[in-house]
């Protein structure tokens, strides 16, 4: 259940890797701001009941708005501080994206203020908060965030086979230049992508938020790196390999700490390093060397 | 060639005066204050810990603002002077460094975590300015010198007063432990724990641990509920407790929560629902007190920033208060002067309980013990040191 | 057929003899300087000197080698805790074995803090060669996943480590550093840094750079080079670390993770990469700009990362390009640090 938030948050740097080659590092704090657009939305429209709680459709409103936030953010974000490295040295545009990271962190942390915040949660009684199957227990709300990023996935998935500007997103991401050559607006593209990565993400914030009870400015840091192990894992690049790759580590993720807590971040990085070592690709990737 | 010749110049323009004026002396520094009292504060205001600097400083000012109101100390007005450290170490010993040398503060407050403030308070050893750390419980803290004061009690006391508490009060004879193991607060404090609990007779029927930012505890609470506990003891912060008493009532475990300080947070309730309800932790404040200095303080900061304080707040007034009432002993703001009269501290009648300084120049003071009922704390015991003898 | 340059070796011979002097006039330029300055200015200017270190370390393999390395504060971290290992747990015995030998007690300090730094450089240096091998296989970018990946377990695994303080770290370190060693180190640091981009192993790190493939093609051992100078590297923010960490009087793990990484590839980055001069500046510029920041403290890290957006935006090849700034040979500027025309080769 961690391991879809990791694959949606995953999908949004695996796409803007696959058209940039660049890890968007401002990737996780662009779930964060999601999941603030998604609170203040249910404040300011009022969509909560008196013990803060949101019935379903207005979870999905919230939803929408986060995602279409998030997208602007994310679009703006390119606009301004990658368009114009295009032709730089990829360490540079990646210290931009560090520093973009920065900026809305602690941007955050001034405009939002380092409180904790409670989130919104879903209007369910006590009872059928879980499903419990033979002595298994199954939280509503993990089915729900299941759920919304499979709907996610699949409809990405269609965009980008099915249609004419996933395909356009293929092909930029293949080679750049050839596909710019064959008349497609790379600009486009590329805003494109960013658009539909920054909505996941947005996503991914509202429902960690509903989860987690509570968000606060610098939820990203850790999420983002993870959901990047997570992309890496799957096969950078590729989409089907981040969804898998989110749930690779969020299943190990949560089997470890059942079994050894403390030493669950070493053993997430170990699977990054077991991965790099034994298939750089990633579990689904494509080719990761270059042959002359 | 001009270009390097450029270069040259702006280098030594650029560090030159830079060199320059680091060569003031501290004297000069404390001519230049004779005005005024000028204290220290060192806190995170950005970073992971920067909300417990941020209420922290809310106290503080408070307390400044009502010391200037009552008139002038020593004559003169008290300026707060306040550096972020980001909630890091290296950046904490750094502005420390400053406050003392650039700004010439004749004593510091700060900070909350205490790896922070081990890293940062030899340098107010060293160079003999007062630190009192508000929040800090480690208590390798003050055995750094005899310039470093603290006005909160330890994880040590902490730990007894719980287990006090639990077998006295609630006469619970089987606990488990469930700590995280990431944390040295939360170890320092369920090793007090068990040794008093035991001593006084109870037995520990479970260990077991977790990891900070961890959100599933199923499995080691299904372990605790076999050994079937009459509480269990979970000394860690806010975030983990509440999902693990949430996921402890899913799995049928009905006994009572103890905790401790890091509970203690606005977000721990609605974190939590109904599955807190009844347990107990024990704090440094309860702002429900009904003691005089409590309410006014509770009402004074409630008008001043809108929300009510919470105990890092209340002890960073309480410090600057004992503070400035030292340096009023003390009839000087002299390093040692301030030093001498803030060890000489005796039932200081904080908001945070009577404070006496002792040798160790730890506080003595009592713990209250917070009983969550709905949406609030209400304060049910406060144990003394002596009753925890 | 070793390559001989315009601009000359500084021999080590040199070195080795001038180093009694140079330490003593260190050690009184030190003692003077730490008299004189108040202590904020001299912490400040021990920090620009430590990350003067760990910039141009790092830019041995990000700028030197074009290798994209981002965890280089998994080294620091090693160094930090072998150092402290030493003059914490270790000190007793060392105490015994310089008696034994017959080291004057006013010696044993600085001698047992020397042995400490060794310590650093080494266990840096093997966590270099464990962290390189199976990562500098691969290309670009999953180098720095890799590197990044690396850096975080590294932390992670030291923080369940009890023995050496586990999360809350190792305090009560010796106050060791001081401005010597600290100019030892920076002078130090410049001058290897120096000698290897002179150096025919400098120019196989320059060739892989330039075209990696192009380089195997002729024959060059990219793999063996690459380690070579990761190790390097590593050895020497071991040695970063190690200063530190008895700078501070001790060594939290939360203060030598992914940000602290960042930090350094930022400073590598915006000086330059592969120029040692303008890795120096930008190591000393971004010390102290978070300090001259502090009047506007509360949009201080705002400002910083707007300013960190800007210089990129503005100056991508960052503020040297890959210029140098070369004292040795006669007080010229020289293009690039790169190999001298064909033709003037010997044979």
């Amino acid at each position: 259940m961690l391991g879809s938030i990791y694959a949606l948050i995953a999908l949004g740097y695996t796409m803007v890797y696959g058209v940039l080659r660049l890890i968007n590092f401002a990737h996780g704090d662009v779930y964060m701001v999601g999941a603030y657009i998604g609170l203040y939305a249910a404040q300011y429209l009022h969509l909560q009941t008196g013990e803060g709680v949101l019935t379903p459709p207005a979870l999905l409103l919230i939803l929408l708005i986060a995602m279409a936030g998030a997208a602007a953010l994310g679009f703006l974000i390119e606009r301004v501080a990658y368009r114009p490295l295009r032709r730089a040295p990829r360490l540079t545009a990646l210290i931009t994206a560090i520093g973009v990271s920065m900026l809305l962190e602690y941007g955050g942390q001034i405009v939002f203020t380092t409180t904790p915040r409670a989130y919104p949660q879903l209007a369910m009684a006590e009872k059928s908060r879980a499903l419990v199957l033979r002595g298994v227990r199954i939280d509503w709300v993990d089915i729900i965030i299941l759920i919304v990023a499979a709907v996610l996935l699949i409809t990405l998935q269609i965009i980008v086979h099915r249609t004419r500007p996933g395909k356009a997103m293929r092909a930029v991401s293949f080679d750049r230049e050839a596909a710019s050559l064959m008349g497609i607006n790379t600009d486009t593209i590329i805003a494109l992508t960013f658009i539909i990565g920054s909505a996941f993400a947005g996503a991914a914030g509202v429902l960690v938020g509903m989860r987690s009870q509570s968000i606060e400015p610098l939820m990203g840091l850790m999420a983002g790196i993870k959901a990047f192990v997570a992309a890496v894992v799957g096969g950078i690049g590729s989409i089907p390999g981040a969804a898998l790759g989110g749930l690779v580590m969020g299943v190990s993720e949560e089997a470890v700490h059942a079994v050894y807590p403390q030493l669950t971040d070493a053993v997430v990085f170990g699977i990054l390093i077991l991965i790099l070592v034994l298939r750089p690709r990633g579990l689904l990737g494509g080719p990761a060397m270059e042959k002359v | 060639m001009s270009r390097r010749i450029l270069a040259v110049i702006a280098a030594v323009g650029l560090v030159g005066p830079l060199v320059l004026m680091g060569c003031a002396k501290r004297a000069d520094v404390a001519a230049r204050n004779s005005g005024v009292i000028l204290i220290g504060e060192y806190d995170a205001f950005h970073g992971r810990t920067a909300d417990f600097g941020k209420t922290t400083h809310e106290g503080i000012v408070l307390a400044v603002d009502e010391i200037n109101g009552k008139g002038l100390l020593l004559g003169k007005r008290v300026v707060l002077k306040s550096e972020d450290d980001r909630g890091e170490a290296s950046e904490a010993r750094t502005a420390v460094q400053k406050l003392i040398d650039r700004d010439g503060v004749v004593a510091v407050l700060g900070e909350v975590a205490s790896s922070n403030t081990l890293t940062a308070a030899p340098v107010a050893q060293s160079s003999k300015i007062p630190l009192i750390t508000p929040s800090s419980t480690n208590p390798d803290v003050t055995k750094i010198g005899n310039y470093i004061f603290r006005v909160c009690f330890t994880d040590d006391f902490q730990g007894a007063v719980c287990a006090t508490f639990a077998r006295d009060s609630l006469k619970a004879a089987r606990s488990a432990i469930f700590r995280d193991v990431t944390s040295d607060y939360s170890k320092g404090f369920a090793r007090a724990f068990e040794s008093t609990f035991q001593k006084k007779g109870g037995g520990i029927v479970a260990r077991s641990t977790y990891t900070q930012g961890d959100k599933d505890f199923k499995s080691q609470l299904t372990a605790i509920r076999s050994a079937n506990p009459d509480i269990i003891f979970v000394p860690g912060y806010y975030g983990e407790v509440s999902l693990i008493a949430v996921q402890a009532r899913d799995l049928g475990i009905r006994v009572p929560l103890l905790g401790g300080d890091g509970w203690d947070s606005t977000s721990l309730v609605p974190a939590a629902g109904t599955a807190l309800e009844g347990c107990y932790f024990s704090t440094h404040f309860s702002s429900l007190d009904t003691k005089p200095e409590v309410a006014r303080f509770v009402k004074a900061f409630r008008k001043r920033y809108g929300h009510d304080p919470n105990a890092l707040a209340a002890l960073g007034y309480d410090a600057a208060w004992i503070l400035a009432e030292a340096i009023r002993r003390a009839g000087s703001t002299q390093g040692d002067a301030i030093r001498r009269q803030l060890a000489a501290t005796k039932d200081f009648p904080g908001v945070t309980g009577r404070i006496t300084i002792d040798s160790q120049r730890n506080a003595s003071k009592p713990a209250v013990i917070l009983q969550i009922r709905g949406t609030s704390f209400v304060s049910v015991a406060s144990i003394t040191p002596r009753q925890v003898k | 057929m070793k390559v001989r340059d315009k601009r000359r070796h500084i021999p080590a011979l040199v070195w080795l003899l001038s180093v009694i002097p140079i330490a003593l006039v260190l050690s009184a330029t030190g003692r003077y300087l730490e008299g004189a300055l108040q202590g904020y200015f001299f912490r400040v200017l021990m920090l620009s000197g430590i990350a003067i270190i760990a910039a141009v370390s790092l830019n041995v393999v990000n700028g030197f080698t074009g290798q994209f390395s981002i965890g280089h504060a998994g080294f620091m971290l090693v160094g930090a805790y072998a150092s402290a290992g030493i003059t914490v747990f270790a000190r007793p015995h060392l105490q015994l074995a310089l008696d034994a030998a017959h080291v004057p007690a006013s010696v044993q300090p600085p001698l047992g803090f020397g042995v400490a730094l060794v310590a650093a450089a080494l266990g840096a240096a093997v966590a270099g060669l464990v962290v390189g091998l199976p990562s500098l296989r691969l290309r670009g970018d999953y180098l720095a996943i890799a590197t990044l990946g690396f850096g975080e377990a590294i932390r992670a695994i030291f923080v369940t480590i009890d023995a050496v303080g586990g999360a809350s770290g190792l305090h009560n370190v010796p106050l060791d550093t001081n401005f010597v060693w600290v100019f030892l180190g920076v002078i130090s640091v410049i001058v290897t840094a120096r000698n290897l981009a002179l150096s025919t192993h400098g120019r196989a790190l320059f060739a892989i750079r330039e075209d990696e493939l192009a380089a195997q093609a002729v024959g060059v051992d990219t793999f063996r080079y690459k380690v070579l100078a990761f190790v390097i590297a590593a050895a020497w923010a071991g040695v970063a670390g190690a200063l530190l960490a008895h700078l501070n009087q001790g060594v939290d793990p939360k203060d030598y993770g992914f940000m602290k990484s960042v930090e350094i590839v930022v400073m590598v980055v915006l000086g330059g990469l592969g120029s040692v001069t303008g890795a120096v500046i930008a190591a000393v510029a971004l010390t102290w700009l978070p300090e001259l920041l502090r009047p506007v403290q509360d949009y201080r890290m705002v400002l910083y990362s707007v300013l960190l957006i800007l210089l990129m935006l503005l100056r991508p090849r960052g503020l040297f390009g890959r210029k140098e700034f070369s004292l040795g040979s006669l007080f010229t500027f020289r293009k690039e640090a790169a190999p001298p025309r064909p033709g003037k080769e010997a044979g």
